[in-house]
């Protein structure tokens, strides 16, 4: 079950491409992005995510692939780190939840899964990043619109929305 | 002509690729209950069907639109590419357009 709104999100400690290790950051904004590499939808959302990585300097963003790569070799560690040397980096770490462990306390079901933490620990926004994964004019307005609000110490109009995607891809 | 639909209940883009398969279809005065359905539910029938995600569109056996060399075969949603470059979850109706037509010239 997705970990409801206003619990506690839970933490980790993940490798990125380079292998440095991250987990939420005390007194500080976060957003976690379950995605991956072989779903169209994550794709297709992916540059506005980034776009809003770019643009709020003032939150900890973390994109988490939790998939099989056993079954789906595009997900794999090497081809996490192929995608982001040869788009040239990318504006937050892109951590392998290799256990699934993290996509299971978050209780991620697609990718992508957009989640907003506040300062205190709090998960205050969870489901899609806009209305539309075709539209980019979309520009990830429900997830700024909760970035908005938990920055401006307030609750986000919409919390929560239903999350569009592959499904996440678990061991069997 | 026959054209199948092949899809994977675990993606979500089904029912639009289907939607806008049915509206290629009308525009181009063909009959969309033409359209032959048939659910992949399993790798083993991924791969036997030759199946590089959900949905697939064949054409008289074709693939509508060509998938990538080396993509597996396997339960998943397929990678399409809109005219523009955008990624998507569906193909984009104007390619789906182009191989109905391609079909109907070579009947």
């Amino acid at each position: 079950m997705t970990v409801a709104i206003s619990e506690k999100a839970p933490d980790f400690t993940l490798p990125d491409t380079d292998g440095r290790e991250h987990g939420l950051p005390q007194g500080q904004v976060s957003a976690v992005v379950f995605t991956c590499n072989h779903c169209p939808y994550a794709l297709a959302w992916h540059d506005r995510i980034a776009d809003v990585a770019r643009d709020y300097d003032d939150v900890a963003f973390f994109a988490i692939n939790p998939n099989d790569a056993d079954r789906y070799p595009g997900d794999s560690y090497d081809a996490m780190r192929e995608r982001v040397e040869r788009d040239g980096g990318w504006p937050l770490p892109y951590l392998r939840d290799e256990s699934q462990e993290v996509a299971r306390a978050y209780g991620a079901k697609t990718t992508p899964h957009v989640f907003v933490i506040d300062a205190e620990g709090a998960v205050r926004y969870a489901g899609a990043p806009d209305a539309d994964h075709r539209d980019p004019a979309q520009n990830a307005a429900w997830l700024r619109e909760a970035l908005d609000a938990v920055l401006a110490g307030e609750e986000p109009a919409r919390p929560e929305t239903e999350p569009v995607g592959c499904s996440v891809k678990w061991r069997q | 002509m026959r054209i199948e639909f092949l899809w994977w209940d675990g993606c979500p883009s089904h029912p639009e690729a289907l939607a806008e398969l049915r509206d290629v279809l009308r525009s181009e005065d063909l009959d969309p209950d033409l359209i032959e359905r048939r659910e992949i539910t399993t790798d083993e029938q991924a791969v036997r069907e030759r199946f590089p995600g959900s949905p697939t569109i064949l054409i008289d056996g074709k693939d509508a639109i060509q998938a990538g060399d080396g993509e597996p075969f396997s339960l998943t949603c397929r990678v399409y590419r809109l005219r523009d470059g955008r990624y998507s979850a569906t193909p984009d109706p104007d390619d789906l357009r182009d191989a109905v037509r391609t079909a109907k010239e070579n009947q």
